[in-house]
């Protein structure tokens, strides 16, 4: 029964496509599952393996009951909290207190920002937003080592290789989209004190453009750009940059000095003082670390 | 209830189907599938809900990277599972 719908579906696959290029493979991903241990099976497995069959032979039965219960149980308990929730913009809602009436009231004129969030984010409350990145750094460094240390080193798999060069539906599908998906990054990091989105979002969206490079066209023509080398450099190069400036704006507020950076006008390209290079700085790391991931995890290097 | 309120009981419906069936599915492959369309729909309710900065990290990290990261994790697993089929086959044909 099974196989005989798989046949249909690579039949009609291969009638669409009209060519040498065989899709199967890509169909084919889950093999079906394996089968419940009949009896004759369970004599010939080893010793643990039939003990262990026949220990678990009756939980394996209430197993899907009782993981729906305990699904249903769960969402019963968060469907009561969100019972308990005020309601969705009322006036008398606790975070409607003298903190939000400052933010919104005075955020645009204090930060420059016409974008509150980003205002609120990177302004009012940088300390917290400083540490985040250092962890976000932190949990990247370690996973870089992890990869980095266990994989070998530089060998593309072979049917990567042949979906790069064979592909002409990925490839002009990519030629066009691609430009669009970092023009649209840039303009999220550039714009993130004026309207919605940031560094961390357009950071994003620029690594999932530069990932569908990689996958259209090959790691090559991108390694003269992000490299080992060039990878460690901007990383660490704006994380400083980041520390630096937010340790200068802290001890400014701090001691109450005047800074250098102005808020100028609120609304204009060039406002909002230290956010703008802060969105920059963030976008950046934020689209290395996502491409660096997707890369080390498929050929063990960046 | 105006056109917008149906709207939003609709993709609230959505959400919910996504999540479930996203989990009963036997193949991962479709799970997946599923699991981006459920990052796409909330998007849409972080922008009626007001939220667009959430809305646009949805899309881009909900509906792209993870999803691009656990596809390549399933190439992986189907890539160790074939090479454990091999070596079994060959040991067969050895015995």
């Amino acid at each position: 029964m099974k196989s005989k719908k798989k046949t249909k579906v690579s039949e009609r696959l291969r009638a669409w496509d009209q060519s040498s290029f065989d899709l199967t493979d890509a169909l084919e991903l889950n093999p079906p599952l394996p089968k419940a241990p009949t009896p004759e099976d369970r004599e010939s497995l080893p010793v643990i393996d039939r003990i262990e069959a026949r220990q678990f032979a009756g939980f394996r039965k209430i197993y899907p009951w009782l993981a729906g219960l305990l699904g249903l149980v769960m969402s019963a308990f968060l469907l009561l909290g969100v019972l308990k929730l005020p309601p969705y913009g009322a006036a008398d809602n606790p975070p409607h207190n003298e903190v939000m009436d400052r933010y919104v009231g005075e955020g645009m004129h204090e930060t420059g920002a016409v974008n509150t969030v980003a205002g609120v984010i990177l302004d009012y409350r940088a300390f917290d937003t400083l540490g985040e990145s250092h962890v976000l750094y932190t949990a990247a460094a370690a996973v870089l080592i992890l990869l980095l240390s266990s994989s070998r080193k530089g060998e593309e798999p072979p049917e990567l290789r042949r979906i790069m060069e064979d592909d002409p539906i990925l490839r002009n599908t990519a030629k066009v989209v691609v430009p669009f998906v970092l023009l649209f990054g840039v303009y999220i990091i550039l714009n993130g004190h004026l309207g919605p989105g940031g560094g961390f979002a357009g950071g994003a969206i620029l690594g999932g453009g530069l990932i569908l490079y990689a996958i259209a066209f090959g790691y090559e023509s991108l390694e003269r750009l992000i490299n080992d080398r060039s990878y460690r450099v901007t990383i660490a190069a704006c994380l400083c940059f980041y520390s630096a400036a937010k340790c200068y704006s802290f001890y400014c507020g701090a001691n109450g000095l005047e800074t250098i950076f102005s808020t100028g006008t609120p609304g204009a390209i060039l406002s909002a003082g230290l956010i703008l290079p802060l969105n920059v700085a963030v976008g950046l790391v934020v689209a290395l670390t996502m491409y660096g991931f997707y890369s080390v995890f498929q050929r063990g290097r960046i | 209830m105006n056109a917008l309120d149906v709207f939003q009981l609709m993709l609230l419906g959505l959400v919910v189907i996504c999540g479930v069936s996203a989990c009963l599915t036997k193949n991962l492959l479709v799970s997946l599938i599923i699991f981006m369309a459920y990052s796409v729909i909330m998007s849409v309710i972080w922008v009626l809900l007001e939220a667009p900065d959430l809305a646009v990290t949805e899309a881009a990290v909900g509906a792209g990277i993870s999803s691009i990261l656990l596809f390549l994790t399933l190439k992986k697993l189907q890539d160790i599972r074939k090479e454990v089929r091999d070596e079994k086959q060959e040991e067969d044909e050895g015995l």
